[in-house]
């Protein structure tokens, strides 16, 4: 086995403290991201992508329709208006479709948001695709002003057969005190 | 033995500066037994509070802070620190060492302890009260919605993982360079065995923990998002690295019991401990495996069809090597000239306790059935079965087992008896009906509940009493016998007892095995 010392003892706590070391920065360096990566790649905890997806078939599966429901809800001591325009879409896969949410400042000072997406079943996360989303962004937003913000998406023709209804949640988060605004958008 | 003989220095100082396993394994050992009184009162004010249904003693937000301190201080200042002081007392004398091999740093792990709970206590009194979050300090409760003294709360973690990792740094240290000539691994004692599997254990996982409140710090104070939504963080992947050290956590506060049973069971039944070297195989089996199962925990959390049935069954695995240690300490008894002084009476308790926590383990496992007992009573009941009946019960029995080694004093056993049968019978009155009221519904970490868990609610309270009144009994035995216990001289206190340690002189002097023994 590797010696890093002749002393047999030194050798040792050498050896243990480069363990717990390490240990350490695992946490950081491989748990973090292989569990965004894991959940990005697999949909676990229904997350969505956090980047824009480049449609790659175009064809349509007509011979299948999926009821999209949309759902928002304020984070605690979120004062903003916010929900969908519509809340409930019949979709076919493959398909782009596209659908506005709207969100109003009710304070009379500028605020920044960000919207968390969520989608249910989980397992449908990683067939919803979204090509545009106001939570790719943080979204300013002046004092008592209102906004819409644009939602496309695809449902993807590989979605399971057993999936008829893709419930997609929307968390609005007050983040205008957030230091530096370093949002990683999802 | 040596020839010039340096006897302990005189007053305070012996004690702060002291390099000596045994020094330290004494300071080791009562610290954990005031952290035991200090979490046990936090649990008397609980069940209090349950005697009856309705708000009766407390605010709910005090309660909540007594249930986070009482599991923090029982965990990490009782049953962890007292292992490591057995661990400094037992370990050199059973592997014919003079001392442990880093003693200055063994001094500096003990120290730093002390500080770290009195930051930890004194959170009570800081504006918006101590954590009340739980012992398991899930995000965003410690972050979002932490009181202001989560700051200290974390840096007590910090102190006490540190100390963790130097003591176990120093026992695998020990373990790994100083046994006797002719000690191989596979003559090592279990205590030692399970010790040292622990001390990996420890160095593996501590850091993690440690990892875990290092981002719930910068969360709080620094802008980042590792555990808020908000920010693309999430407060699921908390649990992950919660668990990922709650989980051998919870084996690092098992296997050393394992080890002291498997010391006694053989003494008391006057044979050598069945199947030995399969204990070794399933001590490390079970460290191995405790890595996998860590989401055993988080059943409920929405993860996908696959990662339930993985974690199922990896937990399921787990039993078996568990099982073969069941077994082996059965096996050792049977047909054995058996007596039943308080070690063994203790260990046969933990034998019966420990094989129904096991069992409740096993239930809990199932992930489908787990939605239902997941944060009730039932989970409540399984981890006492399997902490205070496993780890508790087994160091009352190492106390009373090495005590007359220790202090050259025999302990008082019908006093040591009594202790045994109110502590077996308070603690079953206590936890028993835990499973039924769980299985029935009744959530964990509330300080109110529905009308009908009061009368096992009432019953579980006079338990906790009966229970906790029991640990006076066993402060005043063993101070009893320090003070004013029948002297002893026998190098083997129990007929039965193998091991170095019972060849050296009653009361273990203060330096044992200057030229080391040979082992044959
Ligand atoms: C056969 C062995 C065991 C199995 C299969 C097992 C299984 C489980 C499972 C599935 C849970 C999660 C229950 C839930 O939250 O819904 C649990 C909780 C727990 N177990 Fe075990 N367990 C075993 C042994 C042990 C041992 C030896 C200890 C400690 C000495 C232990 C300590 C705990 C603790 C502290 C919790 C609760 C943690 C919390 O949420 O506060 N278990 N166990
Ligand atoms: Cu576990």
């Amino acid at each position: 086995m590797l010696r890093v010392s002749s002393n047999p003892v030194l050798d040792t706590v050498v050896k243990l403290v480069t363990t717990a070391v390490l240990m350490f920065a695992f946490v950081f360096v491989v748990m973090v991201p292989l569990y965004d990566v894991l959940c990005d790649a697999l949909g676990i905890n229904g997350k969505t992508s956090g980047q824009a997806y480049t449609a790659v078939q175009a064809g349509v599966d007509e011979s299948r329709t999926i009821t999209i429901q949309f759902v928002a809800t304020n984070n605690e001591g979120m004062p903003w208006e916010f929900g969908p325009s519509v809340t409930r879409m019949l979709v076919h896969p493959g398909a782009s479709n596209d659908t506005v949410f709207h969100a109003r400042n009710p304070l009379p000072r500028p605020m920044v948001a960000q919207a968390i997406p969520s989608v249910s079943p989980s397992r449908a996360a990683a067939y919803f695709h979204k090509t545009e989303c106001f939570c790719f962004n943080q979204q300013p937003l002046d004092g008592e002003t209102a906004t819409e913000m644009p939602l496309q998406f695809i449902v993807d023709r590989d979605l399971p057969a057993d999936i008829k209804t893709i419930t997609l949640s929307y968390t609005m988060f007050d983040v205008t005190d957030m230091v530096g605004g370093a949002v990683a958008a999802r | 033995m040596g020839a010039h003989h340096h006897g302990p220095a005189k007053g305070l100082s012996r004690w702060l500066f002291t390099t000596n396993h045994k020094d330290i394994g004494t300071m080791y050992l009562w610290f954990s037994f005031a952290m035991f009184i200090l979490g046990g009162a936090f649990a008397m004010i609980i069940r209090a509070e349950l005697f009856q249904p309705g708000m009766q003693l407390v605010e709910p937000a005090f309660f909540n802070q007594m249930t986070t301190l009482h599991g923090l201080v029982m965990v990490f200042g009782a049953i962890m620190p007292s292992f490591v002081g057995l661990a400094n007392w037992m370990i050199p004398m059973m592997i014919g060492a003079p001392d442990m091999a880093l003693p200055r740093m063994n001094n500096w792990s003990f120290w730093i302890l002390p500080p770290a709970f009195l930051i930890l206590a004194s959170t009570l009194f800081m504006e918006g009260g101590a954590p009340n979050f739980g012992w398991t300090f899930y995000a965003p409760l410690s972050t979002t919605y932490a009181p202001p003294s989560v700051t200290y709360f974390i840096f007590s973690i910090h102190v006490l993982g540190l100390s963790s990792i130097m003591g176990s740094i120093n026992i695998i240290a020990t373990v790994m360079n100083m046994r006797a000539p002719g000690m191989t691994y596979m003559k090592m004692p279990l205590f030692v065995w399970t010790w040292l599997i622990t001390a990996f254990l420890l160095v593996a996982v501590m850091p993690v923990l440690a990892g875990a409140v290092t981002m719930m710090l910068m969360d709080i104070h620094f802008g980042t998002s590792f555990f808020s939504a908000a920010g693309g963080g999430d407060p699921v992947l908390f649990q992950h690295i919660f668990w990922f050290f709650g989980h051998p956590e919870v084996y690092i506060i098992i296997l050393p019991a394992f080890g002291v049973v498997s010391q006694i069971i053989p003494a008391f039944s006057r044979k050598p401990l069945f199947g030995y070297d399969s204990m070794v195989y399933a001590t490390a089996s079970i460290a191995f495996l405790s890595f996998v199962v860590w989401a055993h925990h988080m059943y409920t959390v929405g993860m996908p069809v696959a990662g339930e049935l993985f974690f199922m069954y990896a937990t399921m695995l787990i039993a078996v090597p568990t099982g073969v240690k069941v077994f082996n300490w059965v096996t050792t008894m049977w047909r054995g000239a058996m007596t039943f002084e308080t070690p063994m009476l203790f260990c046969m308790g933990f034998l019966v306790l420990f094989t129904i926590g096991g069992f409740t383990g096993l239930m809990l496992s199932i992930a489908p059935a787990d939605f239902q007992y997941h944060d009730s009573y039932f989970v409540v009941a399984h981890f006492h079965y399997v902490m205070v009946a496993g780890a508790v019960f087994s160091m009352s029995a190492a106390v009373y087992y090495w005590l007359p080694k220790w202090c050259g004093r025999m302990y008082n056993e019908t006093m040591g008896k009594t202790h045994f049968w109110i502590s077996f019978i308070g603690f079953n009155i206590t936890f028993f009906p835990q499973h039924f009221v769980g299985l029935a519904g009744m959530p964990r970490r509330i300080p109110d509940y529905a009308l009908q868990f009061a009368d096992f609610n009432m019953l579980s309270s006079i338990g906790a009493f009966i229970y906790g009144a029991s640990q006076i009994l066993f402060l005043y035995n063993v101070i009893a016998t320090i003070v004013a216990g029948k002297p002893t001289s026998d190098e083997k206190t129990w007929d039965g007892a193998e091991g170095l340690e019972w060849t050296v002189a009653t009361p273990a002097p203060y330096h044992t095995f200057e030229t080391p023994p040979q082992v044959k």
